[in-house]
């Protein structure tokens, strides 16, 4: 167990290989119970919310999840988060836990002026238990809870969500995760998640599934290249340069950041997140195991400094030493290395996502 | 209980010297607290080392680790085998997951070395 944003986190429970290929072959469990939770209730909130987030949030339909930043006016992100819209005037903002106080405050501030604008921060009463992998779907719709649900499950689309009342509060549930697999986030209060965390692991006792930690929680996210705030993602640099060029909607839109992500598009990226792979070949050419370039390892071309590693690690399911790097635009591919332990290293530009997400299509269909 | 035929670091190495050759690894206890090996670093052949000096690195998923040398000597083989597999180290840390072979320079080191039963008391063995 490690401290991680005031939560007690488990690092592994079985180790990171184990717990990696559990949730790629058969199905794993996530408390991530540290994520935020805000609400934001009443008339005006769409409009207000669209202004916040690079990706449009605006016009959703109900049961719409959307992944969007927040930027900073001078484009350096503030956070990536999910965006919920429950119901026309019901949306939720799922924050990353090491920036939730400053995403409270930031969403607080603005919406002090703003008409039709409540906002709950339910972080503190709410639960958060993913279920990934290949078997998430047979193992959630188990669940009693979710008994009268069937149909709701079955037909819950990649990235959107429906509302489950219950006794104790309503549960969300949403077919969203941070693997790379088919799966499922459940929110719900507080004093649901114990039963509901010990209901999933005897239900899934014939499917494998076990409990999964903060370390092979990374690995899954590295493989298709998803962005982790404090790697990939800083107030530092765009969110443009951190490829999550997609969830950037500049057209007939205004929002904070807006223009300065516009210019920069304009003039030009200065640097952009690539895929390495650092290579170590022996004297015929082949593959040896290679060190991991690890976050902050400086990356050069020629021998001039080019930019840094934001994450690296050995991928589990492909066996390679692979890195996302932000490197100034420009360099030669051929020419990079990257320093691990003051050596230089040769690398080559791999595209990402290293693994392609398994997420959309039927949940029940054959592997 | 530790394998009695070897001599053991408070860096979770053991060491079994054979003639004037001492050959070096990671203890079972130090695999599986390292957990899983992706990376090692071992000295070239004909380096010569000193009693515990950090003479290689071993790398898993979650963190880097020095190695050290536990006696002093001219190393005189490296486990090419463990470069291709570093799992090796994993399953097999006392047999086929040996690191690197010094030649002794002076026995007197080995004798600083810690006792199995030392080092099983070390790991609340």
């Amino acid at each position: 167990m490690v401290p991680f944003a005031g939560f007690e986190m488990p690092v592994q429970y079985r180790g990171v290989l184990a717990e990696h290929a559990a949730v790629r072959e058969r199905v794993g469990l996530f408390d991530i119970t540290h994520m935020g939770e805000i609400l934001a209730s009443g008339p005006g909130v769409e409009a207000w919310l669209d202004g916040l987030c690079t990706n449009r949030v605006a016009g959703l339909p109900d049961g719409k999840v959307v992944y969007t930043a927040m930027c900073r006016p001078d484009g350096g992100v503030l956070d990536d988060m999910l965006i919920y819209r429950l119901g026309r005037e019901d949306w939720m903002i799922v924050c990353n836990a090491s920036n939730h106080d400053k995403i409270a405050a930031w969403v607080a501030a603005r919406a002090a002026g703003a008409a039709g604008v409540t906002l709950d921060d339910a972080s503190d009463r709410t639960a958060m238990i993913a279920v990934q992998g290949p078997e998430a779907a047979a193992l959630t719709c188990r669940l009693a809870a979710l008994a009268g649900s069937a149909d709701a499950l079955d037909a819950l689309d990649f990235y959107t969500a429906f509302v489950l009342p219950r006794p104790g509060g309503r549960w969300i549930v949403s077919r969203t995760g941070y693997t790379g697999e088919r799966g499922y986030e459940l929110y719900v209060p507080n004093a649901d998640a114990l039963p509901l965390w010990e209901e999933l692991l005897a239900l899934g006792g014939d499917l494998g599934v076990e409990p999964i930690g903060l370390a092979a929680r990374d690995t899954l996210r590295f493989e298709p290249a998803y962005c982790l705030y404090g790697h990939e993602l800083s107030e530092d640099w765009t969110p443009l340069e951190a490829g999550i060029g997609w969830a950037v909607r500049l057209k007939d839109r205004e929002f904070v950041g807006r223009e300065a992500l516009q210019r920069q598009k304009d003039a030009g990226l200065p640097r952009r997140l690539v895929g390495l792979e650092v290579a170590a070949p022996d004297a015929a050419g082949r593959d040896r195991p290679a060190p991991i370039a690890r976050q902050g390892a400086p990356v050069f071309c020629g021998d001039a400094p080019a930019g840094f590693v934001t994450s690296g690690t050995k991928s589990p399911t492909l066996g390679r030493s692979l890195a996302l790097a932000l490197v100034d635009a420009g360099c030669d591919p051929a020419r990079l290395t990257v320093e691990i332990r003051d050596r230089r290293h040769p690398v080559r530009v791999v595209p990402y996502p290293f693994l392609a997400a398994r997420v959309k299509g039927d949940p029940r269909a054959a592997r | 209980m530790v394998a009695s035929d070897r001599k053991y670091t408070k860096d979770h190495e053991w060491v079994l010297a054979e003639g004037e050759s001492a050959t070096v690894g990671v203890t079972e206890y130090a695999a599986h607290e390292l957990g899983d090996v992706v990376f090692l670093e071992l000295p070239e052949v004909g380096t010569v080392v000193a009693q515990g000096e950090a003479v290689g690195t071993i790398e898993t998923v979650k963190s880097v680790e020095d190695l050290f040398s536990p006696v002093g000597g001219e190393v005189i083989a490296v486990n090419e085998a463990v470069l291709d597999a570093p799992e090796t180290v994993n399953q097999d840390p006392l047999e086929a997951g040996w690191l690197f072979k010094v030649r002794i320079e002076d026995r007197s080191e080995m004798d600083e070395l810690l006792s199995a039963d030392d080092y099983d008391a070390l790991i609340g063995g």
